[in-house]
């Protein structure tokens, strides 16, 4: 038996706003060192669950325990090793960018000249050291957004808090971030994410828990969840749906094909694309406006949060 | 309290930068007042217990100067912090409680009203209306209203839900304060009941202690006072700590 460490646990784990309930009871670990991450559409209670681990919301319901501690809310000792990427900025528009760091790195009892040091080497890392005189003010989103996750790493922190780090960024930046997030975990510190890009979630997450109104559907590696969840090839059909032959559904059935109803048009999932790729001529359905790929994270989701109804 | 003071720290570093705006805001209008109280009402005013009518008053305006200090930090500053910059969520993602982040905020307030009242103390001291040495115990007294007028106000920030509802706090709690605080005529004017509601107005206890220690009296009448200046400062400390948790945390 391996014996793993786990660094959070959450049993249970329920929040009510009001008579609203929005986290009804999950569960999940997370494993020193790796990369979990949270998906779910908006509302999910994704952001939620993060604010408990890192203190700004009260565990009412069910346990949750980080380093072996039980948790009601987080306290300073546990909050001093952990670093934090909110969904909202919060920087200080008082401050310049680098000022920014010295003062967050002053909360964590850093000298001005260690957060100073400490704090150009992260502008560096995140391609903005020419920015370390600018008022916060004058960034454009996606610097603003660089600059938290920055923030967040000045404590030299063992677990990493990201909600929604890569929201806003260009690819480039997007490509910098993720880059600076594998070394962090290259060097073992644990990194939980939450994000609305499946790309990203595929990319970066070890395991990932796919989160629906409070609920967790599923948890698993990328490729275990796809590889449990749809089948491994999908036509996607761009047709209007009333321009779709009513037969679909029957031809599929014969071939095994799930069919999933989405905003766009029609997805079509097999074992086998390439032959079911072959039938759609006998279909009546053009192949122009057909494209055959390999199933993602993407369909994952859409299967399992019903975003897409099943036929 | 290491993390209030850290807290505090952050403030200290805002205000090296922005106390230009801050001295003029919060010195001028107790300066404004004085001049023209003092030479516009006080040609009309022979004296009052044996002091001019421009000495009379300018004790108060040390004091008024300390609760305008503290109330607007820790009520349009404090609001902004808290709603606008988000400041506090910001803070409490690092190693600090809410506690420290409103002892923070009341030290920061406490050290403003210390600060400014310091500047009117040499002002009217260099235009020779303060008479006696006593009147350098005044920054140390400070400590006191500018606690409870911090206090006061981060418990309303605690409570209002708009930038625009602190003006009731300003005109139905500090205007009346200013108003019968015994500033520009002796208490002893009012009718009673107002006299007997200046025993609750912090900066009646706050003026009598500046007047009486600019003019070198005799203690006793101080530690009255100070007692209850302190009495509710203490009294009240829990309440902005208990308010701001139920704001800042879900
Ligand atoms: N302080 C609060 N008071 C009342 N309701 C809240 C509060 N915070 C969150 N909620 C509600 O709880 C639910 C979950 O919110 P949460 O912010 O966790 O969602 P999320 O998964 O992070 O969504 P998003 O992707 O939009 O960030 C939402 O319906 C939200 O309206
Ligand atoms: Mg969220």
């Amino acid at each position: 038996m391996i014996k793993l460490d786990y660094v959070i646990s959450a049993q249970n784990l329920s929040k009510k706003y009001g008579s609203f309930q929005a986290l009804k009871g999950i569960s999940f670990r997370i494993q020193e060192g790796e990369c979990f991450g949270f998906l779910g559409h908006n509302g999910a209670g994704k952001s939620t669950t993060m604010r408990m681990i890192y203190g700004l919301s009260t565990v009412d319901e069910g346990q949750l325990t980080i380093w072996d501690q039980p948790i009601t809310l987080t306290p300073p000792e546990i909050k001093s090793r952990l670093g934090i990427v909110p969904q909202e900025d919060s920087l200080d528009p008082d401050l310049t960018v680098l000022e920014n760091l010295e003062v967050y790195g002053g909360l964590f009892g850093l000298s001005r000249s260690q957060s100073q040091m400490l704090g150009r080497q992260l502008l560096d890392d995140m391609g903005m050291l020419e920015k370390e005189h600018d008022s916060v003010e004058s960034l454009s989103g996606g610097l603003k957004r660089r600059l938290v996750i920055a923030r967040a790493l000045i404590n030299q922190p063992q677990i990493i808090i990201l909600d929604e780090p890569t929201t806003g960024l260009d690819p480039q930046a997007r490509h910098q971030v993720w880059q600076k997030l594998r070394s962090l975990k290259s060097q073992g510190v644990t990194l939980i994410l939450t994000t609305h890009y499946m790309e990203e979630a595929t990319q970066i997450c070890d395991r990932l828990v796919i989160m629906h109104e409070g609920l967790i559907l599923a948890e698993g590696s990328p490729m275990e969840l796809i590889a449990r969840c749809v089948l491994p090839y999908v036509i996607e059909i761009h047709l209007p749906i009333q321009d779709v032959p009513e037969q679909l559904m029957k031809h599929a059935g014969r071939f095994n094909a799930e069919v999933l109803q989405v905003a766009n048009g029609i997805f079509l999932y097999c074992q086998d694309g390439h032959r079911l790729w072959e039938q759609l001529k006998h279909w009546d359905i053009p192949q122009h406006a057909c494209f055959l790929r390999p199933s993602n994270l993407e369909d994952v989701f859409l299967k399992l949060t019903g975003k897409g109804e099943e036929q | 309290m290491t993390g209030a003071f850290r807290v505090l720290d952050r403030h200290l570093k805002v205000f090296g930068r922005t106390w230009q705006h801050n001295l003029m805001f919060n010195v001028m209008e107790p300066l404004l007042y004085l001049s023209a109280m003092g030479f516009g009402l006080g040609a009309f005013v022979q004296e009052i217990d044996g002091m001019s009518y421009i000495q009379f008053i300018a004790p108060g305006m040390i004091a008024l100067s300390a609760m305008y200090s503290a109330t607007f930090e820790c009520t349009y500053g404090t609001f902004v912090r808290l709603h606008y910059q988000k400041a506090f969520h910001a803070m409490l993602a690092g190693p600090v409680t809410v506690k420290d982040v409103v002892l923070g905020e009341i030290l920061y307030g406490m050290m403003k009203s210390v600060l400014f009242g310091i500047v009117i103390l040499v002002v009217v001291a260099l235009l020779g209306q303060i008479p006696s040495w006593q009147a350098l115990w005044i920054p140390l007294f400070l400590i006191l209203p500018g606690t409870l007028f911090s206090i006061m106000a981060l418990c309303y920030s605690g409570i209002t839900t708009n930038i625009d509802y602190i003006n009731y706090y300003i005109t139905l709690v500090i205007m009346p304060f200013f108003l019968f605080g015994g500033l520009y005529f002796p208490v002893s004017a009012l009718p009673g009941v107002v006299q007997k509601l200046n025993w609750l107005n912090p900066l009646y206890h706050s003026v009598e202690v500046c007047r009486a220690l600019a003019f070198g009296n005799p203690a006793q009448a101080i530690g009255f006072h100070v007692a209850i200046l302190a009495a509710m400062s203490a009294l009240l400390l829990p309440l902005p700590i208990r308010l701001m948790k139920t704001r800042l945390l879900s």
